[in-house]
């Protein structure tokens, strides 16, 4: 059983990686106030731009990565110009950069279909991969996987431990506040705005550099959403935010593995799981009106202009 | 200083012109893209709009299209106006397609005229119990609609790709997953020899006048418009908020899921994986862009629909591919919602210089 495990335990944390990445944005992003709901267009805009980085770079990962990062900054960048600067409706505008995601990287995509890329080996850690069991888990995976977990701790430091952090939430649950004691709001908003799209744009340049490294139109297929539904679900807590991405590698890894675990049920039954799991973690987590509201930016999602 | 202020009362005027102007600019945008890929623009905006609809056929294509957009943009439009943000239509429309072709596929060889009501019927069930799930998971355990109806448009998909893949998979149809070819009786029949237009059509036009009453006369719909834009004066006023979740997504999953049997019963013919070319998400662009508006609708439907097709005329004519529709899409949402930043708020005029 063990054997069957360790496979299945450490696919877990692979599947989570883009979910890490595109979560912790958001997370930051709703922080400071910001509801964007174009996580899934701007990962989908990543993983074009960093499969056809690598690609055509013939850099591979390495070249794709921080292509989706800028690329996923540069979709932010439309939708904060329109949702702060002009204060348009957060919701509908978020919207819109999904549907201009999925149309973009599809159009871009059509050049791409038929590559495939190298992927990304495995990286062990000396000496902690000897670690019975664990070591075959957490430290035999690919570089990105690493750097998911890294960016979560100064994601973590940076809100629990630094002025830059206090700020940020100063500006999400108090903008009028902050701008009179003489915060530049609007600026710092884009600045959590332009870190989500350019987060949300590496996990989707994982997804299509190293964890299936080809491109297939709209290949996201939900993961920006479900990244969405995470932030709620960890009550806009980091920490939580990448054990309920980890829950969710875990769902969607399955799969693949079910045959070998011996469970018997229909495929699409399996596909359809992270979905549905999405559906009863938020349905777990909002019934609690009161948790929820104590956790919540209070200006979440209301257009604010000095 | 910021460049916009707000307007003392909404713009009337900028809320009519505000879809021309994202219009517009979609069309200079697009020239560009085509410049930048090499094509004459003239001539590419030829071949998107006006060759569509040089024949007969390319209108009756454009009434196929236009139909379903404009019928769920009908409903989606109800819970817009009230804040409820149904982005699962997609779902709706495929529950609605699996429930109404199951009456198909069990009805087979029946000939009687029953059969096409009755899957309209289940279509419109199945459309408003997918749309009902969110609404209870909302008002019972207050989860956002936004993502759950989201969700429940992947699981629908996944349901139709095992039904087509398992009991209902046609025994002669070399495994592909498809359902058997649905009999006459189970089939709007087309008006034209050779042309797909068919009845399904004056189920979105009876919707639109409908809509139009509904949204103009009554006074629930008018409670749930205020429901929307002031929740607390709703609320002093007795309306239920609960009730206008489950109004806009029961009857924004019923207009969707009587629009799937259009697809199924009309120019798809049976059940497979390519019921909707994502016409749940492009009514969203057309509920938006028609102003929420019963008769802005009919002609924002138009227009979408018209996109469709140039893409596809694009496809042939220009060797573009057929995503460049989705490009335009969401080029239009963006311009649109840029141009709504000036129905409530204005440039501020610069200030004068003071002359000591």
């Amino acid at each position: 059983m063990l054997e069957h495990l360790i496979p299945v335990l450490a696919g877990t944390l692979a599947a989570a990686t883009p979910l890490i990445f595109a979560g912790l944005g958001e997370l930051v992003a709703e922080r400071s106030g910001v509801i964007n709901l174009g996580v899934e267009g701007m990962m989908l805009i990543g993983a074009i731009a960093g499969f056809a980085a690598a690609a055509d770079s013939g850099g591979g990962a390495l070249a794709g990565l921080p292509a989706g990062a800028v690329a996923g900054a540069l979709a932010a960048l439309v939708f904060a110009v329109l949702s702060l600067s002009m204060a348009a409706n957060q919701a509908a505008c978020g919207l819109a950069l999904t549907i201009f995601g999925i149309g973009l990287s599809a159009f871009i995509g059509q050049h791409y279909v038929s590559f495939s890329l190298p992927g990304l080996q495995p990286l062990d850690i000396p000496g902690l991969v000897d670690i019975p069991v664990l070591g075959r888990i957490f430290f035999h995976q690919d570089a990105v996987t690493y750097l998911a977990l890294i960016s979560f701790g100064i994601v973590w430091w940076v809100l629990r431990k630094t002025r830059l952090g206090l700020i940020l939430k100063a500006v999400g649950e108090a903008p009028d506040a902050a701008h009179a004691i003489g915060y530049p709001v609007i600026a710092i908003r884009y600045g959590a705005t332009l870190f989500g799209g350019a987060m949300a744009g590496m996990g989707g340049a994982y997804l299509s550099t190293v964890y299936t490294p080809l491109w297939v139109q709209n290949m996201v297929a939900g993961r920006g959403w479900i990244a969405i539904a995470l932030v709620v679900f960890a009550t806009w807590n980091p920490t939580r935010l990448v054990l309920g991405a980890w829950l969710f590698g875990g769902v969607t890894i399955l799969q693949f593995h079910a045959q070998g675990l011996g469970i018997a049920v229909p495929v699409q039954l399996l596909a359809a799981l992270p979905y549905l799991a999405t559906v009863v973690v938020l349905v777990l987590i909002s019934r609690d009106k009161r948790l929820l509201q104590l956790n919540l930016p209070a200006s979440l999602g209301k257009p604010w202009l000095p | 200083m910021p460049l916009l202020e707000p307007r003392p009362t909404p713009s009337a005027q900028m809320r009519l012109w505000s879809p021309l102007i994202a219009i517009g600019l979609t069309l200079l945008v697009g020239s560009l893209l085509f410049l930048s890929l090499g094509k004459d623009p003239v001539a590419a905006f030829g071949v998107f709009f006006i060759q569509p609809l040089a024949s007969g056929n390319g209108w009756s294509e454009l009434m196929v299209k236009a139909g379903p957009l404009i019928l769920i943009a009908q409903g989606l439009a109800i819970g817009f106006r009230a804040r409820i943000y149904n982005i699962g239509a997609e779902g709706q429309l495929i529950v609605g397609a699996l429930a109404g072709g199951g009456v198909a596929i069990a009805c087979d060889g029946i000939d009687a005229g029953w059969v096409l009501p009755l899957m309209v019927v289940a279509g419109a069930l199945g459309g408003a119990l997918w749309g009902a799930i969110p609404a209870l998971l909302r008002t019972r355990f207050n989860a956002q609609e936004t993502l759950t109806t989201l969700m429940l448009a992947y699981v629908a998909s996944f349901a139709l790709s095992y039904m087509v893949n398992g009991p209902w998979r046609d025994p002669e149809g070399m495994n592909f997953p498809q359902s058997i070819m649905f009999g006459d009786p189970a089939l709007f029949s087309p008006w034209f020899e050779g042309m797909r237009v068919n009845a399904s059509i004056l189920i979105a036009a009876l919707a639109s006048a409908g809509f139009w009453l509904f949204t103009s006369r009554s006074f629930l719909a008018y409670q749930l418009t205020v429901g929307g834009l002031a929740p607390a004066a709703a609320r002093y006023a007795g309306f239920s908020a609960d009730r206008t979740v489950w109004i806009s997504l029961v009857l924004s999953g019923l207009t969707a899921g009587i629009a799937g049997i259009g697809e199924v019963a009309g120019p798809v013919g049976q059940l497979n994986l390519n019921i909707s070319p994502g016409y749940g998400f492009a009514a969203i662009i057309v509920a938006y862009l028609g102003r929420l508006n019963a008769i802005g609708i009919v002609l924002a439907g138009l227009l979408m629909a018209l996109l469709y097709l140039g893409g596809e005329a694009a496809q042939v004519a220009l060797q573009l591919p057929a995503a460049i529709t989705g490009l335009f899409q969401g080029m239009l949402l963006f311009f649109l919602l840029g141009a709504d930043v000036f129905v409530d708020y204005r440039l501020r005029p610069r200030p004068k210089p003071v002359i000591a």
